[in-house]
């Protein structure tokens, strides 16, 4: 049997000990060959030890998620086998250390490989050969491991030295050779195995040289990008995981000229980036959940002073300090109630790798037209996930300042004396003119308390009513005025089964279900909330004509469903539902979907409403 | 910085027509009037200065000056005001607060903006009441004193604001009293024209929730050091010799030994209150040190960068770090 570029490989290890490197160099070596991947990350919220894993699939085309199986195990100590080895599918391998574990421990299915690798053998080899210091080379188990898969997977050799090469540039350089020669023992071991037995392990990647270049990224770095492109030149934020990652790209990247602040708190990082969105430059931060929880008052001060300003809150698992590292779409209801008192804000969520640098880009100029605060609700899965794509489209990407003070407006408010009208609605767009301090005429007033047209504070009764009903049109505007196919996206057969409904970092996997659902006869087609608050009315007509709705959340309180019902009053009762801090995988969904289709789900009371649902709980994954 | 009028304005172009609703008496009246003063002489464009605003009685300052006023959230004057110098160093910032706002809810905050010697000045309307909230003891209220709103004597000690300065590393720490015009007028040039963080903590009487440090009492003659000698209470410190400026930051016994007298300045208690410069020193502001590590800060500020054309499409070009991860 040969399967070939459909594959799915994990490493794992004690953390600290190179797993996320070494996945990565895998996934860059199979990039290197033309081949899509998809690879997805684990960890503990720890330092060093504890138990993490990563693991890669490869396509013949591009790929959204991972799968419950496991082609090819490649461990280098005994707990990634002892957690793992039951994943292998028959027909796949293990890749083992026998001076650590022996397979009688290992609850291991038939018919698989198994490739053992004296790791410490093969480091004193190479520390031989190459003459450097055999106690520095442990990270290298993971390179040894890399390459042994990639031998297993009959890849060339050329392909681990090609992105060995890439990778170790410079100073580094002198890493290539090291490496060589590991990589060299690991194909040695490979070569070792019997045609017959190397034949039975059924996975082939082989290269494709007509695939054009892509990107291998993650969702902090395309964030990141988007942001960069957009214009935004200052960030301030506060350490915490998974948002870090993106401060982290700009500081690593001063060639771009943003000012990057690491602020004593959250309260001061949203603070911070207000005051500096009041001289009129694109300011952000990044955060989660705890930080975001701080910063709820600040944002409250935006939308009251009608200041542009885009919150990144990578979700993780919750409340409190929760999952650190793991995945929750937990956030999205805080996101669209946090704070007191009323004030518009614009909710979105992006919905693969490639629309996180598209909504980050959108984001500012949906602040600057709207004046007003807007969150993008990112999360772990994807922040940390790797995945080829196409190059970014930067065509058709246009800078929207939005209403600014004009030269003419600035003449006036000097003749006039009183200061500029910042606040002053104009009557056809309700938009008020923002000038910028520096500019001559443009002094006003900026308060969290009610205020007039320049921004003096007043408790007027009507002066009140007519800000407070300036401020909150401003969702009628976002509705109007935000493109339909920016707010949602319909994909997938008119006529389906079933409606799968979903936000953020769900869709991927949805996307790739498509297919093996309509091998199985069932049609499917998703609708991707993009735009969460406002709610985007236009879905609802989508909602009615749909034949059998399901709400696909990485939560338990099904929030989307809810701002769903909120909107347009229709309650969707039949849910795929996971919250253990892990994404969905393909597996799951094609299983839960069949299962859902030939109603063998049985209806339940939900906990949250009392009233009868039919709910699919996904529970997979260490 | 922002840039000098050549033909300087009245003090009355930097106030605003907005009715102003403190008690009568209170000391923010001296504390706005010496700002509006400053900012005439310095002969700022209004156009290029922010004055940034906490929450309470003192916040108020945003609403009568005729700059860009901002106020902000309770505690959080520092936070905004350094964002906005950061974004634009080319505008004129300063922070105004009261002592809850700032040293209560904002110490955090306060301790952090030491540490990164922005270029700006911080005044801290200091009265030991939280007034709009009718009277509540502030940081500054000694351990056991019973203004007149509190039901029972205050259990906390007070902090020593100057000796947090100090500590946070403030470059400029200077203390006066609001009904001094002319120290407190010259305190708050010299606080903003310091290439730096600065702190300039003024003492001030709350003529509504303060009954125990009035007008009156600040300004009682105090027993001096003679027999019969009969003293002001308030007395400068630089007037009688006292020097808290670094002349060679790179002199490290200078330093310690001036900061060492500074701390003790700045801890003095006793019947007399010490005003004046305690300490000054000049270390590379924030921005400076921002644009040793992202170098085209030096060409232009945040606010000022370009990125996008003519016809509005975005200019940043990010062709290099697209190769980093482009297979």
């Amino acid at each position: 049997m040969k399967v070939v570029n459909d594959f799915s490989w994990m490493i794992g290890g004690p953390q600290g000990t190179g797993v996320d490197s070494s996945a990565n160099l895998f996934a860059q070596a199979c990039a290197t060959a033309g081949l899509w991947v998809f690879g997805k990350r684990e960890y503990h919220s720890n330092i060093k030890g504890k138990h993490s894993y990563f693991q890669v699939r490869v396509f013949d085309k591009p790929v959204h998620s991972h799968v419950d199986d496991v082609h090819l195990l490649a461990t280098f100590e005994d707990s990634t086998a002892r957690l793992h080895a039951h994943e292998v599918v028959k027909g796949g391998a293990l890749i083992y250390d026998p001076t650590k574990i022996t397979l009688d421990d290992l609850n291991l299915k038939s018919g698989i490989v198994t490739l053992p690798i004296d790791f410490n053998t093969v480091l004193r080899h190479v520390a031989e050969v190459t003459g450097e210091d055999y106690g520095k080379l442990a990270i290298m188990k993971n390179v040894i491991a890399v390459a042994a898969s990639m031998a297993l997977l009959r890849m060339d050799i050329s392909h681990m030295e090609e992105t060995l090469s890439r990778l170790f540039t410079g100073k580094k350089a002198k890493l290539v050779p090291t490496n060589m020669a590991a990589v060299k023992k690991a194909y040695e071991a490979v070569s070792g195995l019997s045609k017959e037995t190397h034949d039975q392990f059924h996975y082939y990647l082989e290269p494709n040289k007509s695939t054009p270049k892509r990107l291998l990224i993650n969702g902090a770095s395309s964030t990141a990008m988007g942001k960069l492109k957009a214009g935004c030149r200052y960030q301030s934020y506060y350490p915490i995981s998974p948002a870090t990652d993106e401060s982290n790209f700009f500081e690593s990247h001063p060639e771009y000229g943003i000012a990057v602040v690491q602020c004593e708190d959250e309260i001061a990082a949203i603070d911070m980036a207000l005051g500096a969105a009041t001289t009129g430059v694109r300011a952000s931060t990044a955060t989660s959940g705890p930080g975001y929880c701080l910063m709820a008052e600040g944002l409250g001060w935006g939308g009251m002073n009608e200041v542009p300003i885009v919150l990144f809150d990578y979700q993780r698992g919750g409340p409190s300090t929760g999952l650190p590292t793991r995945q929750e779409q937990g956030d999205l209801m805080f996101s669209v109630f946090s704070g007191h008192g009323e004030y518009p804000r614009l909710v979105m969520a992006p919905a693969d790798i490639d629309d996180h640098f598209h909504t980050a880009f959108e984001s500012f100029n949906y602040a600057d037209q709207f004046q007003t605060p807007v969150t993008i609700l990112n999360d772990k899965f994807l922040t940390h996930s790797i995945q080829t794509i196409p190059p970014f489209k930067e065509s058709g990407l246009v800078i929207n300042r939005g209403r600014l003070a004009t030269q003419e407006e600035l003449e006036a408010a000097i003749a006039e004396g009183k200061g500029f009208p910042r606040f002053r609605p104009d009557p056809k767009t309700n938009m008020s003119p923002r000038p910028y301090p520096g500019q001559e005429g443009s002094p006003y007033w900026m308060t969290g308390d009610e205020h007039d047209d320049y921004g003096h504070i007043t408790e007027n009764p009507e002066t009140r009513m007519k800000m407070h009903e300036k401020r909150m049109k401003k969702y009628s505007l976002m509705l109007e005025q935000i493109p339909l196919d920016k707010q949602f996206k319909l994909v997938g057969d008119a006529n389906a089964d079933i409606t799968l409904i979903c936000w953020g970092s769900t869709y991927g996997v949805l996307i790739d279900a498509v297919e093996p659902l309509k091998a199985k006869g069932i049609k499917i087609n998703i609708l991707n909330y993009r735009m969460l608050h406002p709610f985007p009315i236009a879905t609802e007509a989508i909602l009615k004509k749909a034949k059998k709705l399901v709400v696909v959340e990485s939560n338990l309180g099904t929030q989307l469903g809810h701002l769903i019902r909120m909107g347009t009053g229709i309650f969707i009762s039949t849910q795929i539902l996971k919250y253990t801090g892990r994404p969905m995988s393909l597996n799951e969904i094609v299983a839960s979907v069949e299962k859902i289709h030939k109603k063998e789900v049985k209806p339940e009371v939900d906990p949250l409403t009392g009233t009868s649902i039919e709910k699919v709980v996904l529970t997979y994954g260490l | 910085m922002a840039s000098k009028l050549q033909t300087p304005l009245t003090v009355a172009a930097y106030k605003s027509d907005v009715h102003n609703d403190w008690c009568p008496g209170c000391g923010d009246f001296g504390i706005l009037q010496a700002v509006q003063q400053s900012f005439a002489e310095l002969g700022l464009p209004p156009w290029e200065s922010m004055v940034f605003a906490g929450i309470g009685c003192s916040g108020k300052v945003f609403n009568y000056m005729a700059t860009h006023g901002v106020h902000t959230l309770h505690g959080r004057v520092l936070p905004f005001a350094v964002g906005a110098k950061l974004a634009n160093p080319n505008l004129e910032i300063v922070a105004v607060g009261g002592d809850g706002d700032g040293y209560g809810i904002g110490a955090g905050h306060f301790v952090h903006a030491g540490r990164r010697n922005v270029d700006m000045a911080y005044i801290v309307m200091t009265n030991e009441v939280y007034g709009l909230t009718k009277g509540q003891a502030s940081p500054t209220l000694g351990r056991g004193q019973q203004t007149k709103s509190l039901p029972l004597p205050n259990t906390n000690d007070a902090i020593q604001p100057l000796a947090l300065a100090l500590s946070s590393g403030y470059t400029w720490i200077g203390r006066s009293y609001a009904f001094d015009g002319k120290h407190l007028k010259e305190m708050i040039k010299k606080a903003m024209q310091h290439k730096g963080m600065a702190l300039l903590d003024v003492l001030q009487p709350c003529p509504t929730f303060n009954d125990l440090h009035t007008t009156e009492w600040f300004n009682k003659k105090v027993k001096g050091a003679g027999e019969n000698e009969m003293v002001p209470r308030v007395f400068n410190i630089n007037e009688q010799g006292y020097n808290g400026s670094v002349q060679d930051p790179t002199n490290l016994d200078e330093v310690n030994t001036k900061r060492t007298k500074a701390f003790e300045m700045a801890n003095f208690r006793g019947e007399r209150i010490p005003v004046g410069v305690f300490y000054e020193i000049k270390l590379p502001t924030y921005d400076e040190r921002m644009q040793a590590q992202v170098p085209m800060l030096k060409q232009y500020a945040p606010a000022t960068m370009p990125y996008q054309d003519a016809s509005h499409l975005p200019t940043t070009d990010l062709s290099k770090v697209y190769e980093e991860y482009m297979f």
